[in-house]
């Protein structure tokens, strides 16, 4: 792995970091012996109350980090290698990959959570969100049962605060809710346990605009609130800039640049990230045009040697096509939101030359 | 028009990869091979001459004959190296016909709808209720019918509609895929979106049904044999069954082979088939296959 | 896997561009809708999902229609290719109503009317290669005399929506393809039919973002090049803009269009309080513009189709909300100065 300079040399320095993601490789089983890798040597570390989105196109492996680093992935998911260190409320800092069937239960929902994309698919067609919300507490909460009616009331404050009408809401079925409201009871009921991570995968994909503007005003007054860390997947870059305050783009497995909000959007190092945000079509203003990206992405089995985006890149050398670059540190910060980039030009000034951010 | 291939590897190609995917798919091919090869190509290899001897009567296992000799004195092996071709052969045939007629009659009542649709679930119905038995008995008495070949266009004109029925509902959800829709957009008639863009869509389907077909039809067919509905001719497994059957094998320990060696034949050949369709299903079945 | 993309001189494009719009704006419309209507009828009660909607498609021009899921766009879009048979109004295509059309012209319709679909993934037979399904429509048609001959100009369709190599294409499969280039081979088979109008329904909204510019490219040249008139529906507002930029916007609420004008007009200095609420929901991909001030909506929930509000659709999430006529008369869609706008309070202003 490429060891990344700010990041504690071995896993059992204590940086205060709530999640520290050192060097997982995320794939899946395709035979007896075989596995395809989707995510590769990532790092990265996730301080209390920082909100990440982790950003990119289909395939570039986003999903299945997020899956893997609850260990929620499908039956034929892997992680080879890595660690994914998680500071439990208790203060003790365990290792998700190694954590025990009973240890992993308690783990999730209670220390961390996650929104799945298409809210439907979440919840069970048959059972009324009441029921959901049941379950997950009688399911997660050791040792103390209360009774049904406390567990309700419990739940009625928890949808209140996602601005949802208990009354309404805790009877009915989710094919009775609209999409937008069934998304809102599904961070209710994620954030039931008071988790210290909420992982949300594409939360407001096939939601509408007006309902994809409430979810996000409501996880911003939330974590003001409750101050839950978030790490958040999504290929929408307008949604990153408004709900993180630090990015990290992925291509083809691995990630390829971190940073703050402001890093990213406004002195982007990495071309793929900066062509990812030029091909956002805006809004406002006049007509922009522009610069289409050539190509896709890398498939998973035909990996260039070198670096994964040379192939498409417009300022690639010749070096790129044969040296895969190591995430550099550009800037440093504390608390993990050192601007890194990995990119063999990325403090090349003829790229990025002063006053040009973009 | 020009003839277009089938996807990728082919349908072939996908149905090999789905059998050998998985050992037991491969065993059950080995099976169904081995029982062909055992059938179609034994009578080959050795001297089907095996007259009634009355000397030899339920004769126990030996060096000239491996399986003993029966009733009548004949070689049970000898019989059974004959005895498959025509069970086989019904089943596919028999198969044969009840999938072409389930799925031309199943994809245009699925695809026209209407009135059409209407009057082929009737025929479905109908057809449902005739009382399989009987009327076998009744054909079977009326025509003392030996040929192989009536007995198949009997068994397939009387079980199609099961499956018809299934071919219909899923004409009916293809129908509505977006593709087809893009085919209707192309004005492309009505014909060729039924039989080029929906029904190529089926064939893993419809392959699998034609197996279930065949070890339906084998069933039915050694059932007949069993009940006496069929005359006794040829050399058949379902006869040898009811040979054995009316003369009391059961109760003699040396008849034990001509009892079992033609039930086993049989229920090789449909595991072999069972397991085959199984694992081809995993390998066809969209649900279960990811994209 | 390529998915090409062009890199001709965008600014001589666009100069292109708005001189052919001129141009075309005086032309008669293609496809006309009249006062179009699609009620379904549901258990819980009729459901007007689309309700009155007037809307012209002219050669060579864009019309985008804007909204949320369930404002009936969609329904619209299948309605203005007859795909679904409206309960009131009429489809006009050059001026004739589809509906009194006999065999051959509707044959004629159909083909000069194409649609395509959102979802790539389902709209290519899987079992079918890229030649097959281009090329069908050509070859039931006998516009075609050869197989070679539908080679050929299957090559020729594949390149004009660049997709290229196209020989290299031309024996795929759909599932050996990414989904920007199956969108390709979608449009053209819609091509192969010569089309005057395509009716594209979201047809860029599965795409990742670096793709769905370039098609938008591919998708403005046809456009432009051969005069091929558009519905473009979307709800994605910032494609409408990019796409419709030379055109005309539609927003629909409800099932009815509520404004409509030219796209800069409408895109940069939206008038009803529906239209403002979207564009000011928009995520920016800029931090700085996050604390921008945002249209506060009074309700935050659609209303039930089945349960409108008395009056105008929107009044009771409207910011702009007076007591008087907004709760009771409905605002009819009336023509101003630059654009067509159904709202009591902002055509006051």
């Amino acid at each position: 792995m490429s060891p990344v300079n700010d990041l504690p040399a071995t896993p059992d320095t204590d940086d205060g970091a709530l999640l520290s993601v050192r060097g997982i490789d995320v794939g899946y089983r395709t035979g007896r012996k075989s596995h395809v890798i989707a995510a590769h040597e990532v790092s990265f570390d996730l301080h209390p109350g920082q909100s990440m989105a982790l950003v990119g196109e289909s395939g570039c492996g986003k999903t299945t980090l997020g899956l893997g680093l609850l260990r929620l992935l499908p039956r034929t998911g892997v992680i080879p290698r890595g660690q994914i260190l998680f500071r439990r409320k208790d203060g003790v800092r365990v290792d998700v990959r190694t954590l025990e069937k009973e240890e992993l239960r308690r783990f999730r929902w209670n220390e961390a959570a996650m929104v799945f994309q298409g809210a439907m698919n979440a919840f069970n067609p048959v059972l009324r969100v009441q029921d959901h919300f049941l379950d997950t507490f009688r399911a997660h909460e050791n040792g103390r049962r209360r009774s049904r009616k406390e567990i309700l009331e419990h739940s009625a404050e928890l949808l209140e605060m996602v601005r949802l009408d208990p009354a309404r809401v805790l009877t009915a079925f989710p094919h009775e809710l609209s999409g937008g409201m069934r998304q809102r009871s599904l961070i209710a009921l994620a954030l039931a346990l008071k988790p210290q991570l909420l992982i949300l995968d594409e939360p407001t994909t096939a939601l509408d605009l007006l309902t994809q503007r409430s979810i996000v005003e409501r996880l911003t007054e939330l974590r003001e609130q409750l101050s839950f860390s978030m790490l958040f997947i999504t290929h929408d870059l307008g949604l990153a800039a408004e709900l993180a305050d630090r990015v990290g783009t992925m291509y083809a497995g691995r990630l390829i640049e971190t940073g703050t909000t402001r890093d990213i959007f406004h002195r982007a190092r990495h071309p793929y990230t900066s062509a990812l945000i030029d091909s956002v079509l805006p809004v406002v203003g006049d007509l922009r045009v522009p610069t289409p990206l050539p190509g896709g992405p890398p498939g998973l089995h035909t990996l260039p040697e070198g670096c994964p985006f040379a192939p498409r890149c417009a300022h690639a050398l010749t070096d790129c096509a044969t040296t895969r670059p190591a995430l550099d540190v550009l800037t440093p910060r504390d608390r993990g939101l050192s601007h890194t980039a990995a990119c063999l030009r990325s403090t090349d000034s003829e790229l990025h030359a002063e006053g040009a951010p973009r | 028009m020009v003839t277009t291939t089938a996807p990728a590897a082919g349908v072939w190609g996908t149905i090999w990869q789905g059998i050998t995917r998985s050992t037991s798919g491969f065993i059950g091919l080995c099976l169904v091979l081995g029982v062909l090869f055992f059938s179609f190509v034994g009578p080959l290899l050795i001297d089907t001459h095996n007259p009634t001897d009355v000397t030899k009567i339920w004769g126990a296992p030996s060096a000239e004959h491996w399986l003993g000799t029966n009733h009548q004195g004949k070689d049970t092996f000898t019989q059974l190296v004959l005895g498959g071709r025509e069970p086989i052969w019904v089943g596919f045939v028999a198969a044969l016909i009840t999938v072409a007629i389930a799925v031309v009659l199943g994809a245009v009542a699925g695809y026209v709808r209407g009135r059409i649709d209407h009057f082929l679930l009737q025929l479905t119905d109908i057809t449902m209720t005739i009382p399989f038995i009987v009327l076998m008995l009744v054909i079977a008495s009326f025509y003392r019918t030996s040929s192989p070949l009536v007995v198949s266009f009997i068994i397939g004109l009387v079980t199609w509609p099961f499956l018809m029925r299934s071919i219909r509902a899923q004409v009916l959800s293809l129908k509505e895929r977006e593709f087809i829709e893009a085919a209707r957009l192309q004005d492309l008639g009505t014909a060729r979106i039924l039989f080029v863009e929906v029904l190529p869509n089926m064939a893993g389907y419809i392959f699998i049904n034609f197996i279930i077909a065949i070890t339906n039809a084998i069933y039915a067919v050694v059932g007949m044999y069993l009940l006496g509905l069929l005359p006794s001719t040829a050399d058949n497994w379902g006869l040898m069954i009811q040979q054995a059957w009316d003369n009391n094998a059961f109760l003699l320990p040396q008849a034990a082979p001509f009892l079992i060696a033609p039930m086993v034949m049989i229920m090789l050949f449909q595991i072999g088939l069972v397991t085959m369709t199984r694992s081809l299903e995993q390998a066809l079945n969209p649900r279960l296959r990811d994209r | 896997m390529i998915d090409h993309t062009i890199d001709s001189n965008e600014a001589a494009g666009l100069a292109h561009r708005a001189d052919t719009a001129a141009h075309h704006r005086a032309e008669p419309p293609v496809l006309t809708l009249k006062g179009l209507r699609q009620t379904f009828k549901t258990p819980r009660g009729d459901v007007p999902a689309v309700a009155g909607v007037d809307l012209e498609v002219r050669p060579g021009q864009v019309l985008c229609l804007v909204g949320e899921s369930g404002c009936g766009k969609t329904t619209t879009a299948r309605m203005a290719a007859a795909l679904t048979e409206p309960t009131a109004g009429s489809v006009l295509f050059r001026g004739k109503d589809v509906a009194e059309m006999d065999r051959t012209e509707r044959a004629a319709f159909r083909r000069s009317v194409q649609y395509i679909h959102q979802d790539p993934y389902a709209s290519l037979n899987p079992v079918r290669t890229v030649y097959s399904t281009v090329s069908a429509g050509l070859r039931r048609h006998k516009l075609v005399a050869s197989h070679a001959e539908a080679r050929r100009v299957t090559t020729e369709l594949l390149e004009r929506v660049d997709l290229v190599p196209a020989e290299d294409h031309l024996d795929k499969y759909p599932h050996q393809m990414s989904g920007g280039q199956r969108q390709r081979v979608a449009i053209a088979r819609a091509l192969a039919m010569n089309p005057e109008v395509i009716i594209a329904d979201e047809s860029t909204s599965m795409l990742d973002v670096s793709i769905r510019v370039s098609l938008l490219n591919t998708l403005g040249r046809l456009r432009d090049e051969l005069g091929v008139g558009f519905l473009f529906i979307t709800h994605d507002l910032a494609v409408a803009k990019y796409f419709a930029w030379q055109g005309e916007i539609a927003v629909m609420y409800l099932g009815k269009v509520v404004e409509r004008g030219t796209a800069p007009r409408v895109i940069n200095d939206p008038r009803h309080p529906y239209t403002k609420a979207l564009i000011s929901a928009v995520c920016e991909p800029d931090p700085d513009l996050v604390r921008k001030e945002r249209v506060r909506l009074r309700g935050a929930d659609i209303p039930d189709l089945t349960d409108l509000p008395s009056g105008c659709d929107f009044h009771p999430r409207c910011p702009l909300y007076e007591e008087g006529d907004c709760d009771s008369v409905r605002p009819p869609l009336v023509r101003g100065h630059d654009r067509l706008l159904a709202c009591h309070v902002a055509t006051r202003r």
